[in-house]
């Protein structure tokens, strides 16, 4: 028995004549306009009935009654009365009522062979297209209504009307939900236009599912043959199928533990799980100026002589990679705030199929730059790379002190975006930082203050280098800050208290 | 003072017992280990037997047989004697005198009980017998078991002891008695001896006096504050001086005379600092540098031998009587120069007299070139207070039952004493900056004018927190690695952050038609949990905001060490609560003005208070979740029943049998309209401050006072003050109701409070024990408070149609036993981090607590309870 029901509904309609009565639906759907049957699905029940069934016009419906806690539990696969380790967005949102991958499924569950386009009945009818009516009153549409005409114009329907459902009629600032009213019109194979649905239903919500097997993803992409290969947004539609497995793979490593803490403080997980951008530089997408970057690192390094580097703040460790190419870095540690960042850094260097002597170069491992860490005492450089923007200012004098009072490596590299050149990115708006992260961007004068300060404060020198071009009026992209411990301090006090200390 | 009180000085008691005719007294300290000395037949055990306790006697012998089954068996000496070291080792390491009946005539066998003399931190002593042949021979004879041994074995231990003798106090003993002849032998009494640094018997009271330096205008200052006339007190109580009384300062001989002088009369103790030690060692001729404020002493000690010849002779005399360290006052309190770890307590070696003068160091030097201190107070976990100095702290700070009087009075800070066993805090500042620091004594960084700033080490991985109330809470590695990124990315300032507000568990399921939760089974709870009256509030349904409200923005600096902010306001999970810094001093200057207009912070006596609030609407800060998945639900939703049901009514017409079916749709379709209901109440728009609301519900603490166990009844006394005193229209009232537990006109009355205000579309109600920090009868923590969450609010934890029968049945099934477990560890947390707080514990320690509340927050809980 199903239990907390929930519901997703479409339609599809058909006109005919008397001699190719629009009832036929009921044989190419295999479903008869007389009856209301159920069928049980894999996340609810499937309930196939025809509101209008006559020779002129003939509509079925396909209402499925999603079971959201069905859901959690399969998601999960164990826990008694509530799975106790979900996360409460399981519990409550929209899959009951959005025509989604749910749905997607229901549909090849139902019309199994109406999908396949088999009708023993009339072959010929199936084989041929149907003026076909089809209506999805709540279909999540990431991209919107503009996409949703993008997916479907390009597949033969003369009428593609998309409309917008807004979030809440009692507070309008809210804006639209994600969700729009499609209704398709057209003559086309009822299979074409079924597989169709399939597919790019689950591509428009484009939801992580914390449910979705991997074997239905792959049904997913087959059914895709024949029709997608042409299609001008096949490219889309592949990537956002992709990331739906990326999806997958994400839940597994994706720590519960950030879900409930953002939970508990009534926040998304995106915004507290968001201290890694994976799209964003990766090694297929390599972003230019964080290649300059790197490379100016790893000069300055080379300059200093150190060969003991920290990475500290590592992200998904572009920086340890390139290190590792340059053997006189005998030894790389990177450290990040956020378990996520580590889990992709080691992915991206491969370190369990690193070979040994490799492996011992490099660490990956949790630390925190608000508190000192002894572990960080020891070593030549210690590279701070788009890092000091991403805290809170209040929060500064607590990194400084990690970095230069505490563990005090003999360099240090700081990089940080130079605001003023932000007037030179064209898609940047006006005002805006580079990234959503970014708690502040610094001038090249706001910078040098700050280092300068910190330098004298901890004994160290302190040079500026630019990264990127470096604009005549507004600087370079990023800017550098080369910090060199002086060293100049008195060793004798050192001695002086030994001694004492041994003469004890 | 002669060399004889110094626990680790030059050895004492050597006899040479060559004219020794009277019976000899032997000392032997009550904690040591003794080792008989003498070749096979020289009585040892007889005379071990008569001294010494059965028990305390550990006899090679004996531990032959033990693991051999024969004395004799020389074959099975190492096993033996790995036995006897064993036990030697235990009843060392527990405090207890131990006596080796052994022949323990080669040099190597005593070197080996020597060094566990010195692992164990005890005075390793020697007693030889050194008998003549003759006699040795005659008494082997008499024994049957002996009568056999051959003549030139002992001839050979003979040999082995005459030429050990001479070396005995080289290898480490620190008190040698050797006796001759049979009567000596039979003659002596031994004597046990107090150790030097057991002074357990003196109960004080004690005034004990921080790191002086030669300061001794604002040492006389302070001994006349705490009420000393001339060096002495009239009621009778003792200084204790922590050590460094010279060096740096303007006048160390002045300061040492004083305190000589107060020691000479016994109206003090002293024990030596580090700058005493090398003083001591510059007295004797040794070579020394002269660095660290020791050339001003000297130059001040030369003026002074033309006025007073013979000075510079009582002061190395005075320094070389020092003792490193004294357990007084029935062992309650151990006072030393730079602390001591518990196992060192009365113990007497080197490295406990290195200690107690130079702490812990780690061998590594810091950024200004002085040696890294080991934190051992941070390990601390033992039973007496330990009272120390020698490493300056801007304020002083309990830690784990230690407390350091270094508050740098010869940089330019104060001079501290700390009365015991009142244990108050009595300062004098100091007159000027005599000497420049080295170091700054206050590190920039947040929590370092607490010692030292917070450590990765004080919060990562798996760990377990100490609380008054709950005893050791653990957090595990996986929760502290997602409060590690949460804290370090979101949170505010962990300065301003000292409290983290706990979970709270729901009433007990209810089985009453139509209720999830219901407020009867909280009532029952804590009738059966010995708590009659509780206090029913009102749950605003906005969003938790704890609130620091400091008087003004010198006063966070002063307590907080914050530049700027005037406090803080933060969500559950130490966010910001407001991204706008100017609207969030808003809110607490109009807290401020209330705080002041209702008399709260004279009443109070303190400059900030942490306080408990709920601010709403709740679409403040909810409302990227609100739009992505609540009202997401409701336009899902909206958008799908209309064009269902009326398909279904569609084919109802055509006679198709859906009725059913159509029927539920409606039904479904209405819980949907009835959770868009619930979400629509807590939501809506403001403008700047305008339209929000902040319900202050527990006061948590003012300075130096945690104010969490403060009955709610009075809290919600103070808290309608400061409500009333709000002219804005910010703050807002909590309705109550108080509920006689045992009383059923009054259970009824506070079952019908919750119907109505829920009815009206209220959250519901939390359920607190009036007295707040409650123990049920057998002495265990009650929960703090039990929510009661109302029928329509439900729906939007789980879900629209969770109401009906058959939902509601399978979700009685639910499990609570985590999350209220889960309830009493955060709050024991939380209360602890307010204690540690009132009572001035450093940075670290509250962040700590207020550490643990977040990682535990991540534990695998049913996220709808």
């Amino acid at each position: 028995m199903r239990i907390i029901l929930g519901q997703v509904f479409l339609t599809i309609g058909t006109t005919g004549t008397p001699e190719r009565p629009a009832t036929d639906l009921g044989f190419l759907l295999h479903k008869h306009p007389d009856k209301a049957q159920t069928y049980p699905t894999s996340h609810g029940s499937a309930h196939v009935f025809y509101p209008e069934a006559s020779a002129e016009r003939c509509t079925a419906a396909l209402l499925l009654e999603v079971d959201p806690v069905a859901l959690v539990r399969r998601g999960k696969g164990k826990g008694r009365g509530g799975a106790p380790d979900a996360a409460l967005a399981q519990y409550v949102n929209d899959r009951p009522y959005a025509a989604s991958s749910l749905l997607s499924v229901a549909l090849a569950a139902v019309f199994k062979s109406a999908l396949g386009g088999v009708c023993r009945a009339m072959p010929e009818r199936a084989e041929s297209p149907l003026p076909l009516r089809i209506e999805v009153p709540a279909l999540p549409a990431r991209g919107g209504a503009e996409l949703v005409h993008r997916l479907f114009a390009p597949l033969g329907w003369t009428r593609v009307e998309v409309t917008a459902v807004p979030l809440d009629e009692e507070f309008p600032a809210w804006g639209d939900s994600r969700y729009v009213r499609l209704l398709l019109e057209g003559e086309l194979r009822l299979a074409d236009a079924l597989r169709q649905l399939y597919v790019l239903l689950p591509v428009l919500d484009d939801a992580k599912h914390y449910w979705v097997a991997p074997d239905e993803v792959d049904k997913l992409l087959r059914a895709g043959e024949g029709w997608l290969a042409d299609h001008p947004e096949r490219a889309l539609i592949t990537r956002r199928y992709l990331s739906h497995r990326w999806g997958l793979t994400r839940q597994a490593d994706q720590a519960l533990e950030l879900v409930r803490l953002a939970e508990s403080d009534d926040l998304d997980v995106e915004s507290v799980d968001n201290a890694v951008d994976e799209s964003t530089d990766t090694e297929e997408k390599p972003v230019p100026l964080a290649g300059r970057r790197r490379t100016a690192i790893i000069d300055a390094l080379r300059a200093a002589g150190a060969s003991r580097v920290l990475d500290l703040g590592c992200g998904q460790g572009q920086l340890v990679q390139a290190l590792l190419k340059d053997v006189r870095f005998t030894e790389i540690v990177g450290v990040d705030v956020s378990m996520r960042a580590l889990t992709i850094a080691s992915r991206r260097l491969k370190l369990e199929r690193m070979g040994e002597r490799q492996a011992g170069r490099v660490t990956l491992r949790q630390g925190s730059l608000t508190y000192t860490d002894k572990r960080l005492a020891g070593y030549d450089a210690a590279v701070l790379s788009e890092v000091v923007e991403h805290l809170d200012l209040p929060r500064l004098p607590a990194l400084e002190y990690a970095v230069f009072g505490a563990a005090r490596p003999g360099t240090v590299l700081v990089t940080t975006p130079n605001v003023e050149y932000n007037v030179r990115w064209e898609t940047l708006p006006a005002g805006h930082v580079r990234h959503r992260d970014h708690r502040f961007e610094w001038t090249r004068a706001e910078f040098r203050d700050w280092a300068g300060k910190v330098a004298e404060r901890h004994g160290y020198t302190v040079r500026f280098e630019p990264v990127g071009p470096d604009d005549p009026e507004v600087g370079p992209p990023t800017q550098m800050a080369v910090f060199t411990r002086t060293d100049a301090i008195t060793t004798t006090g050192t001695t002086e208290k030994s001694k004492e200390a041994e003469a004890a | 003072m002669n060399n004889d009180h110094s626990d680790t000085g030059a050895e004492a008691g050597t006899e040479s017992g060559t004219a020794a005719t009277a019976a000899r007294t032997l000392p032997v300290t009550d904690l040591s280990l003794v080792v008989l000395i003498g070749a096979s037949g020289s009585g040892k055990s007889t005379f071990a037997r008569k001294h010494f306790k059965p028990t305390e006697v550990l006899s090679s012998d004996f531990c032959r047989g033990l693991v051999a089954d024969d004395e004799n068996d020389q074959s099975a000496s190492r096993d033996a004697f790995d036995v006897l070291h064993h036990i030697a080792g235990k009843r060392l390491e527990a405090g207890r005198l131990t006596v080796i009946d052994a022949t323990s005539v080669q040099s190597e066998s005593r070197k080996q009980l020597v060094q566990l003399a010195r692992t164990y931190d005890v005075l390793p002593i020697a007693i030889v017998l050194d008998l003549s042949e003759e006699v040795c021979a005659a008494r082997n004879a008499s024994r049957p078991d002996r009568a056999g041994m051959p003549r030139h074995v002992i001839q050979r231990h003979r040999r082995e002891l005459r030429r050990s003798l001479r070396g005995l106090e080289r290898e480490g003993f620190r008190k040698v008695h050797v006796l001759r002849t049979e009567e000596e032998a039979s003659s002596a009494e031994v004597v046990l001896e107090r150790r030097y640094n057991d002074l357990r018997h003196l109960t004080g009271p004690f005034d004990i006096i921080g790191d002086v330096h030669g300061c001794r205008s604002e040492l006389d200052t302070l001994l006349g504050k705490l009420g000393y006339v001339d060096g002495a007190h009239p009621e009778g109580r003792t200084a204790v001086f922590v050590g460094d009384l010279v060096d740096r300062g303007p006048d160390s001989p002045g300061v040492l005379r004083r305190v000589m002088s107060m020691v000479a009369a016994g109206n003090a103790l002293c024990v030596p600092g580090n700058h005493e030690n090398k003083l001591g060692r510059y007295l004797a001729g040794r070579k020394v540098q002269l660095t660290h404020g020791l050339a001003e002493t000297v130059e001040q000690l030369e003026r002074e031998d033309a006025e007073h010849p013979g000075f510079r002779g009582q002061v190395r005399e005075f320094i070389d009587g020092l003792v490193s360290h004294y357990v007084l006052d029935d062992g309650k309190l151990v006072v030393c120069h730079a602390g001591l770890p518990e196992k060192y307590h009365g113990r007497t070696s080197g490295r406990v007299r290195s200690h107690a003068l130079y702490g812990d160091t780690t061998g590594e030097t810091d950024e200004f070139g002085l040696p890294v201190r080991y934190p051992w107070a941070e390990e601390y976990r033992g039973r007496a207070t330990v009272v120390y100095g020698h490493t300056p702290v801007p304020s002083t700070s309990w830690i784990n039952n230690t407390i350091c009087l270094d508050t740098g009075a010869v940089f330019g800070g104060k001079m501290t004493a700390l009365r015991w066993p009142e244990r108050e805090l009595v300062d004098v500042p100091a007159e000027k900056v005599w000497y420049e620091p080295v170091k700054p004594l206050v590190t920039e960084a947040p929590g370092g004018r607490e010692g030292r700033p917070l450590d990765l080490a004080d919060v990562q991985g798996r760990r377990v927190v100490e609380t008054r109330h709950l005893g050791r809470v653990a957090v595990r590695e996986e929760n502290a690695a997602a409060a590690l990124e949460v804290m370090s990315r979101f949170a505010v300032d962990p300065q301003l952050l000292a409290y983290l507000p706990p979970t709270m568990a729901p009433t007990a399921t209810s089985r009453m038609d139509g209720f999830l939760e219901h407020p009867a089974e909280a009532f029952a709870q804590y009738r059966a949990d010995g708590v009659e009256r509780v206090v029913c509030e009102e749950k605003h349904m906005g969003s938790r905001a704890v609130a620091l409200v400091c008087k003004d923005a010198d006063a966070a600096t002063a307590r907080f060490g914050t530049a700027g902010p005037t406090g803080a306001l933060y969500t559950r999970t130490g966010r910001p609560f407001l991204d706008d810094t100017a609207m969030t001093e808003g809110v607490l200057a109009r807290l401020r003005t209330a705080l002041a207009a209702a008399g709260l912070w004279e009443e109070w006596d303190t400059d900030w208070v942490l306080l408990d609030a709920e601010l709403m609407p709740w679409s403040l800060k909810a409302g990227g979740l609100l739009r992505s998945q609540y009202a997401a639900v409701g336009a899902a939703s909206g958008a799908v029943f209309p064009p269902a049901v009326a398909a279904l009514e569609q084919a109802a017409h055509r006679g198709i049998e859906v009725a059913d079916l159509a029927g539920l749709q409606r039904a479904r379709a209405q819980d949907a309209a009835a959770f868009t209901e619930a979400y629509r109440r807590y939501c809506w728009s403001t403008e700047g401050l305008d339209g929000v609301r902040l319900a202050p519900f527990q006061i948590l603490a003012v300075q130096g006072r945690s104010l969490a166990a403060v009955p709610h009844d009075e809290q919600l006394a103070w808290l309608d003050r400061l409500v009333e005193h709000d002219p804005t229209g910010l703050l807002q009232v909590t309705r109550r109701l108080l509920v006689d537990t045992g009383d059923e006109d009054s259970v009824r009355a506070g079952v019908d409070w919750w119907l109505e205000m829920t009815g009206r579309g209220g959250e519901g109600m939390v359920v607190k024990p009036l007295g707040a920090l409650v123990r049920d009868a057998r002495d265990r923590l009650v929960q703090p408070g039990i929510k009661v969450r109302g029928r329509e609010y439900l729906r939007i934890i789980y879900g629209p149609e969770y109401t009906r029968p058959e939902n509601l049945e399978r979700l009685r099934s639910r499990s609570l036993g985590h999350k209220r477990s889960l309830a009493l560890r955060e709050y024991a947390l939380g209360l602890e981090a307010l204690d540690r707080l009132a009572e001035g514990e450093p940075l670290w320690r509250v962040h700590e607590a207020v550490f643990a509340v977040l990682a535990l927050e991540s534990e695998p809980v049913d996220p709808r309870l």
